[in-house]
């Protein structure tokens, strides 16, 4: 679709260059560890050795004896003021520091306050615990077998580690059309525990002004004004009251759902601030960020599929269970443990379907976020490609052409899946079809039998997959009751430049750009006239942040529908000046015309500069606006991806030799930043599927805990990437558009496993769990006899 | 100990502990906070300036090793008001996301192409490979660099 715009104007489908760039490529972003304020103060956290132990003695006389120390700060000292145990997002308790005992290995112990950065960590290795080890629950399904240590001895009447059950779908239809199936695959599906692991870490400057009883937090947050409700709600009883917390989002070094949490680090920094009226730094380094921040995943999925013998697919079963670590500190819409799980069912016709989760408490730390994903989305559309593809090769099909005869048709839009979501718009069959044509795969398929006949492992892998992203509508979602709307307040100046403020807050996605072009389309206000602010709760309107691909769905459609109000007045007011009825004026971006008489006319900047000067009798001044944008529905963004791969039977090494994605995000706002969000996520989809994992030894010892065994593709194993796209928009957002940026890391993994099984079938190997490693599949080929 | 250094062709003076961390002195003492710290293990480079003109992860060096040195860090990279290609080449094609590793990622860039400046594909992704970036999957990076050789060449 061409343009609407000029390019001078710079709307949307322009790859208009980011206006972020140049203070980042001078180094001059302002990230959190940058703020320096005059006698701040520096924080560093003591962490447990142990996974779950007693404290019996904290004894912090010799790091207090270190010059530059000024305190040691122990749980006792926030039980004072209640504050040593804090709510999660899914009304659980976590602590802030332990009183009683630690329950995961890096957990906080206490913190030391200092005057520089080497005194705290001097002070840090000074302080002395005496710990009382106790049993350690490293496996979920061992937490749940009875006489398990129970790990929650703070919950009063918690005799065992199950968290809750949550289940969704039709059982006993399910459980019919399985009994009735003519086909039936099941599979254990171990999805991992990983990290988003963000180049810049977490941390905060906190500032209690003493005199103003102002607190102002710079904070890695990516959801500035509901950290602000949550300080109010939780810290009100010692005095902070919500018009006197600020929270300042500065320049976020990438954020991923890692940076939607509360962290014990921010809170004891606040409480130090509160203190000693003195600005306190937090930043934790990248061993603690791995160690003990908010994982994503962990799920142990048993999954079945049940179809037709002419592989028309019928019903989807699927038991997880959920492993949280010591406290449920997921980060989902409440009503939601699971998160959005039920999307499982995938661009598939399914009409039967049957989902239940598990949650258990284990000796591990607290999470359960997202990594690049919106909620728990990734572990669905992971689980039905894996089995999609196990179905196709259990019946002898093509998985392209299986897929092709499963898909939800795009004449079945809306549709209405079998686990109650309502799909917005797709072409399954277009996106594959694509994405087919351009890696080439009858060739492809005919390379990989000549190979096979030699005996080389070469697999081809797709993965078609569904997200649901934009939290989302007000009736079902909510983070803390708080509703999931954004916002968006667009003020245009007399000279007809204009700035406008989001309640979310980008964390590279280059909001500051994509933002403006949504204006820029509505208003016809050239882009580069647009100021775009966010992460300022002082300043900015209420919203409920970035995260889950929601930013363009909720915030851009909020930008959308304010400008629209802006371009209401902005009609009556060039009627106004043209002496006609606002009726008699048509509208182009930037320009009101009388119908008609195209030369009599009133671009934007007129109109804006009259609403300050010359604006009609009984009209308010000012040409401003604000949206509060409640969603009417979900979005739901697709893809089709396919990739090759060749695997070293020597070695059992997997090479991604060819990587092609197909996207579908509706209508596109900045085709070169889309590019960039698949490039970005596929990359994010590749790591965990290849290198990453955070697993545990039998104490609890956490094994990836820092970048020397928890590994980041670099450049040099990372594919180069091939992208192309569809456009089928969404009929209910403003703009069409749907949201990318996690599409990828949604999509990809999937397609490289069922690569990997694809090169491995004819051995009889059906499912290798990711990350897929050389030592994996090495071992899986002697099984096979294939290397010796 | 008294440190003497040159950085971004300015002398600087400054009285540090032994064990200070030339990225903390570039950071915290001459306040340029445009060298990122990332890691703990010298793996992500989001440290990485020139020292003598090579590129080192000045989270692995002390400041007194950098001592009668000069240093360069990514504000050094402008001259005159005018960018380098690398800075230019890196907003032309959309090689950062969330700016973090963009300064190491810059200086190790910089140096790899006045020691290479008609590098193939394979060796720009090996050069960069003591660089992580979380963000953009590397290939317009790749470009990026590869589009600052073709500008150097051509002279600009």
């Amino acid at each position: 679709m061409a343009p609407k715009t000029s390019p001078e104007v710079g709307g949307m489908g322009h790859s208009v260059k980011r206006k972020e760039d140049p203070r980042f490529i001078r180094g001059k972003g302002t990230y959190v560890d940058d703020v320096v304020l005059p006698g701040m103060l520096y924080l560093d956290i003591v962490r447990s050795p142990f996974a779950h132990a007693k404290i019996k003695k904290i004894d912090a006389s010799k790091a207090t004896a270190i010059p530059g120390v000024l305190a040691v700060i122990t749980g006792k000292d926030l039980e004072k003021y209640n504050l040593h145990w804090m709510p999660t997002l899914m009304s659980d308790t976590q602590m802030v520091l332990p009183v009683e005992k630690v329950m995961y290995q890096a957990q906080e112990v206490a913190a030391v306050l200092a005057t520089s950065r080497y005194a705290a960590a001097d002070g840090v290795a000074a302080v002395e615990v005496e710990y009382e080890p106790l049993p350690v629950v490293v496996d979920p399904k061992k937490a749940l077998e009875p006489g398990a240590p129970v790990l929650r001895t703070d919950k009063k009447d918690k005799k065992d580690n199950h968290i809750w059950h949550w289940e969704w779908g039709n059982r006993a239809e399910t459980d019919r059309a399985f009994s009735e199936a003519e086909v039936t695959v099941k599979q254990d599906i171990y999805i991992p525990r990983i990290h988003v692991a963000s180049i810049e870490t977490c941390g905060c400057v906190a500032h209690f002004d003493k005199v103003e009883d102002k607190l102002t937090v710079w904070m890695t947050t990516q959801a500035p004004h509901a950290i602000r409700t949550v300080f109010a709600l939780v810290a009100g009883h010692v005095g902070l009251a919500e018009h006197k917390i600020r929270i300042i989002s500065p320049d976020i070094g990438g954020g991923f759902g890692g940076k939607v949490p509360v962290y014990p680090g921010y809170v004891i920094a606040v409480a130090a601030s509160v203190l000693t009226g003195k600005p306190v730094k937090w930043i934790e380094d990248r061993m603690e960020n791995l160690q003990a921040d908010s994982f994503a995943r962990d799920y142990h999925i048993t999954a079945e599929l049940a179809a037709k013998k002419d592989g028309t697919l019928t019903a989807l079963r699927i038991k997880t269970l959920a492993d949280h670590g010591y406290t449920d500190a997921a980060a989902n819409p409440s009503k939601f443990p699971a998160g959005l799980f039920h999307v499982c069912t995938g661009s598939y016709d399914l009409k039967a379907a049957h989902v239940e989760v598990d949650g258990a408490y284990t000796n591990k730390p607290p999470g359960g976020i997202a990594y690049r994903c919106s909620f728990r989305v990734t572990e669905a559309v992971h689980t039905i490609e894996r089995m999609a593809d196990l179905m196709a090769h259990q019946l002898g099909m093509d998985p392209a052409e299986f897929r092709m005869k499963n898909f939800v048709k795009p004449e079945q839009f809306p549709y209405r899946s079998a686990l109650g979501w309502e799909y917005d718009s797709g072409n399954y069959a277009g996106a594959l079809r694509k994405a087919m044509d351009m890696i080439g795969y009858a060739d492809l398929r005919r390379e990989q039998a000549e190979k096979r006949q030699r005996g080389e492992l070469m697999g081809i892998g797709i993965s078609s997959f569904t997200e649901i992203v934009g939290a989302g509508p007000s009736k079902h979602f909510d983070i803390l009751g708080l509703k999931m709307f954004d916002s968006c307040e667009i003020r245009v100046h007399p000279t007809g430049k204009a700035i406008a403020r989001f309640g979310t807050k980008s964390q590279g996605q280059g909001h500051e750009t994509t933002y403006a072009q949504i204006l820029a389309e509505e208003l016809g206000i050239p882009a580069k006239d647009i100021k775009i602010e966010e992460g300022d709760t002082d300043t900015a309107p209420y919203g409920l942040g970035t995260y889950a691909s929601r930013s363009t769905p909720v915030a851009g459609a909020a930008a959308a529908v304010a400008s629209r109000k802006i371009l209401d007045k902005a009609r009556k007011i060039a009627a106004h000046l043209l002496e006609v009825a606002p009726e008699d004026l048509v509208y182009e971006p930037g320009k009101f015309s009388v119908k008609g008489a195209p030369n009599r006319a009133k671009t934007i900047q007129e109109i804006a500069f009259a609403a300050y000067t010359n604006h009609p009798q009984g009209m308010e001044a000012g040409l401003e606006a604000v949206s509060y944008y409640d969603p009417p529905n979900l979005t739901y963004p697709f893809g089709s991806y396919i990739c090759v791969v060749d695997v070293d039977k020597g070695t059992g090494e997997v090479k991604v030799r060819r990587f092609v994605a197909v996207d579908d995000c509706g209508n596109i706002i900045n085709p070169m930043i889309v590019q960039g969000q698949v490039h970005g996520g596929l990359t994010m989809g590749f790591a965990p599927a290849l290198y990453e994992e955070i697993s545990y030894d039998e104490i609890g010892n956490v094994q990836g805990g820092s970048f020397i065994d928890y590994l980041l593709p670099t450049a040099v194993e990372t594919p180069r990437w091939e992208t192309g796209h569809t456009v089928t928009p969404s009929p209910h957002h403003p703009l069409g558009a749907k949201g990318v940026g996690e599409s990828a890391t949604v999509g990809a993994p999937a397609a490289i496993a069922n690569a990997v099984v694809d090169a491995l079938w004819h051995l009889g190997v059906r499912h290798v769990d990711i990350p897929i490693t050389p030592p994996k599949i090495w071992r899986l080929l002697r099984e096979k006899g294939v290397t010796e | 100990m008294l440190v003497k250094v040159t950085v971004n062709g300015e002398k600087h003076e400054a009285e540090v502990e032994p064990r200070l961390l030339l990225v903390h002195m570039i950071r915290e003492t001459l306040r340029l906070t445009g060298t990122h710290i990332g890691c703990d293990t010298s793996h992500c480079g989001a440290c990485t300036v020139l020292l003598d003109g090579r590129p080192v992860k000045s989270c692995t060096v002390f400041a007194v090793q950098a001592h009668g040195r000069e240093i360069t860090t990514v504000e050094g990279l402008e001259q005159d008001g005018k960018l380098h290609p690398l800075q230019e080449a890196f907003m032309a094609e959309h090689g950062l996301q969330c700016g973090y590793c963009t300064p190491g990622m810059l200086m190790t860039g910089v140096a790899f192409l006045q020691k290479n400046p008609k590098p193939t594909e394979e060796e720009i992704r090996w050069a960069i490979s003591g660089n992580l970036c979380r963000c953009t999957g590397y290939v317009n990076i790749v470009k990026a660099i590869q589009h600052a050789a073709a500008t150097i060449q051509g002279g600009a």
